[in-house]
């Protein structure tokens, strides 16, 4: 029940969330800090893509994939039992329900199709949990290409059934082994494997990162979350709108994709990070993998690895739309604890029978705090993504819980 | 011609050897690598060296193979940073020849490209390359170096159409760094095809000096690529003889016959 409508700051209804200005930019951020060898290949992913966006023919099949393989349109599923608890009234976005488990898989189709279309015959990704990397080799197997992924070896060690998936599904996997061994040397390392392969490989960059055009053109693959959740809003909600639109952010890209379906309404967004990778909250400017944004950096200016439970947040950056989104007011970051996610996606498990990723269940502990403290007014309506299920999180939930 | 204005403090000196008809030979050291390492800039000088490429070590190296990667981990993990290596070479003073400073966009914006070019400066050192800095995003430093006083080489790839390859050309200070192949920094086994190619399309439209990097690990490597560019950038080579203990003076004996195999022809 709406017990009183909650105070609304006023937002910039429109002109965010839709193209980058000229070179790729979200206000400072973004562009195209890349090798000279990458410009050209990036030239001509940003020149297919436009052309295909415009395509019916290319948007016709990317509809077909998205429903007959993965499983689109996902649910709005109301948590019942949650909300009373809570005392507001939140809506699940399911991605968690789409084939191969979380929103990863809406890129990469995406891009998989446009790689088919440029005559690529293999797609380059960079992992952390894997979820991205399970997403291409099914993506690869699905039209025929090959997929060469690569992992981080702390990763590998810490994701071993992800690994074989991806093995499985005929994806080669290269174990990275300098730097932190995580996602941010996987990320590198894909990007040294590109250089000498872009006559035959397309890098299918797995979060609104990357140089232009990766943020924005992976951004409109996901938008698919946002727009089908503004439509479903639209029937369910007497306001139409939800008061808060909320998804967890590593990179971005379920955050950027949740809010781009309702960047011109009065929705207040909000991202939220692990404490121990904050590249919004905490991050300093920087250039890191093709773009600038802000990155964790220390006193000397050097890159600092991220420490998250949740591997998929493991990244000491974010998308360089967050960053212009934070600086205009138009959303705002905050951070959670390992400790609060563990305990937000125990109580989903209880209160709703969904076990989330440990990713999404950021996005949940902060519902619930700021459902407790008064942030989220009594009566409030919370849209959340929840980007993925939990099934990879269960041998780490184990060991805690 | 030459336009004086275009013309800062690398250029100077390597045109003007260049025009002797010497062949150009750049090696690299990683900043901070070991303890004494400024010894090197000596070393490489002795040795026939026309100017010297200090790398500033970033966490994140995405162009480079393993043994920058490595060198950098090496440097890094002993405290180096952008502000103690220029410390060090500022207490080193003059080499006898240019030094050029190299290192991921990171680091420049760290301070600010003003600061960044001001710090530079001060330690003596006058040229800059920025391996993920490409023509189109370079204004803001570009401006900032050449008031500095320092020459922002750009980077010309095989992959580089050809409109744009002229216009790195043309917007370069010091030298063009021409990038052998289309890869990462790192020793091969042959000088590829595609840096004979990318060097003569550079030089059909610059009289600018254009040093071939990436890959170039032996004296024969050297004296092919002589033939085709003004000089040689010898990275992975030097670093993983560093890596492995070589001292100055290792050093010193192994450029010298990069040296002598420019000077042959």
């Amino acid at each position: 029940m709406r017990v009183a409508p909650p105070r609304r700051e006023p937002v910039p209804a429109t002109g965010t969330m839709t193209e980058p200005r000229a070179r790729g930019r979200f206000g400072d951020y973004g562009g195209q800090y890349a090798p000279e060898s990458l410009i050209q290949a990036c030239r001509e992913v940003d020149e297919a893509f436009r052309q295909a966006r415009e395509d019916p023919g290319f948007r016709g099949e990317l509809a077909e994939l998205l429903a007959l393989h993965a499983g689109r349109p996902t649910p709005l599923t109301p948590a019942r039992r949650l909300s009373q608890d809570l005392g507001v009234r939140l809506y699940l976005k399911r991605e968690d329900l789409t084939h191969t488990g979380s929103h990863k898989i809406n890129n990469v189709l995406g891009q998989a199709l446009l790689a088919t279309r440029m005559g690529r015959r293999r797609l380059i990704a960079e992992t952390g949990a894997g979820q991205h990397g399970v997403a291409t080799a099914t993506a690869a197997a699905l039209l025929g290409l090959e997929a060469t992924v690569f992992m981080g070896e702390r990763d590998i060690e810490r994701q071993s059934l992800n690994v074989f998936r991806m093995r499985m599904l005929g994806a080669e996997v290269i174990p990275v082994t300098t730097g932190s061994r995580t996602l941010k040397d996987a990320t590198s390392e894909a990007m040294r494997h590109w250089v000498g392969a872009t006559g035959d490989s397309h890098y299918c960059v797995g979060s609104v990162v990357g140089p232009d055009p990766y943020p924005w053109m992976v951004r409109e693959f996901q938008r698919v979350i946002g727009d089908e959740a503004r439509a479903q809003c639209a029937a369910e909600l007497r306001t139409g709108v939800p008061d808060h639109v909320v998804a967890c952010v590593g990179g971005g890209s379920n955050a950027a994709g949740t809010f781009a379906g309702f960047a011109d309404t009065t929705a207040r967004f909000v991202g939220v990070e692990a404490q121990g990778a904050a590249g919004a909250a905490r991050g300093k400017l920087g250039v890191l993998h093709g773009c600038r944004s802000l990155f964790l950096q220390d006193d000397d200016g050097q890159i600092v690895e991220a420490r998250s439970i949740a591997a998929g947040l493991d990244y000491p950056g974010v998308g360089p739309e967050h960053a212009h989104l934070r600086d205009l007011g138009r959303a705002r970051y905050t951070t959670v604890t390992d400790q609060e996610a563990v305990g937000a996606a125990v109580r989903l498990a209880r209160t709703e029978g969904i076990v989330p990723a440990l990713e999404s269940a950021h996005a949940l502990a902060w519902v619930i705090r700021a459902a407790g403290d008064g942030e989220l007014p009594a009566g409030s309506t919370v849209l959340m993504t929840l980007s993925g299920r939990g099934d990879k999180d269960i041998s780490t939930l184990k060991e805690l819980l | 011609m030459t336009n004086i204005a275009t013309t800062g403090p690398v250029e100077q000196h390597l045109r003007a050897r260049r025009d002797t008809g010497r062949r150009l030979l750049m090696p690299y050291v990683t900043g901070g690598v070991t303890a004494g390492w400024t010894r090197y800039l000596a070393a490489f000088a002795a040795a026939g060296a026309d100017a010297i490429e200090v790398g500033l070590p970033f966490s994140d190296p995405t162009l480079d193979g393993l043994t920058i990667q490595q060198a950098s981990e090496t440097a890094l993990a002993r405290g180096a940073s952008t502000r103690r290596i220029l410390a060090d070479l500022a207490e080193t003073g003059d080499v006898g020849v240019p030094l050029v400073a190299s290192t991921y966009y990171n680091l420049v914006l760290h301070d600010g490209p003003k600061a960044f070019c001001a710090a530079l400066r001060r330690a003596g050192v006058t040229g800059l390359i920025v391996p993920d800095l490409p023509v189109h995003e370079a204004d803001e430093l570009a401006d900032v170096a050449a008031a500095s006083g320092v020459d922002l080489a750009l980077l010309a790839s095989p992959a580089t159409p050809e409109p744009r390859l002229a216009e790195i050309a043309r917007r370069s200070r010091g030298f063009v760094y021409a990038v052998s192949l289309m890869g990462t920094t790192g020793e091969r086994a042959t000088l590829p095809a595609s840096a004979a190619e990318l060097t003569a399309r550079i030089m059909r439209g610059t009289d600018r000096p254009v040093l071939l990097g990436f890959g170039i690990s032996t004296p024969d490597q050297a004296r092919e690529a002589g033939r085709h560019a003004d000089g040689v950038v010898v990275g992975a080579a030097v670093m993983r003889r560093v890596l492995d203990g070589a001292g100055p003076d290792d050093l010193r004996a192994f450029l010298a016959t990069l040296r002598r195999a420019l000077d042959q022809e």
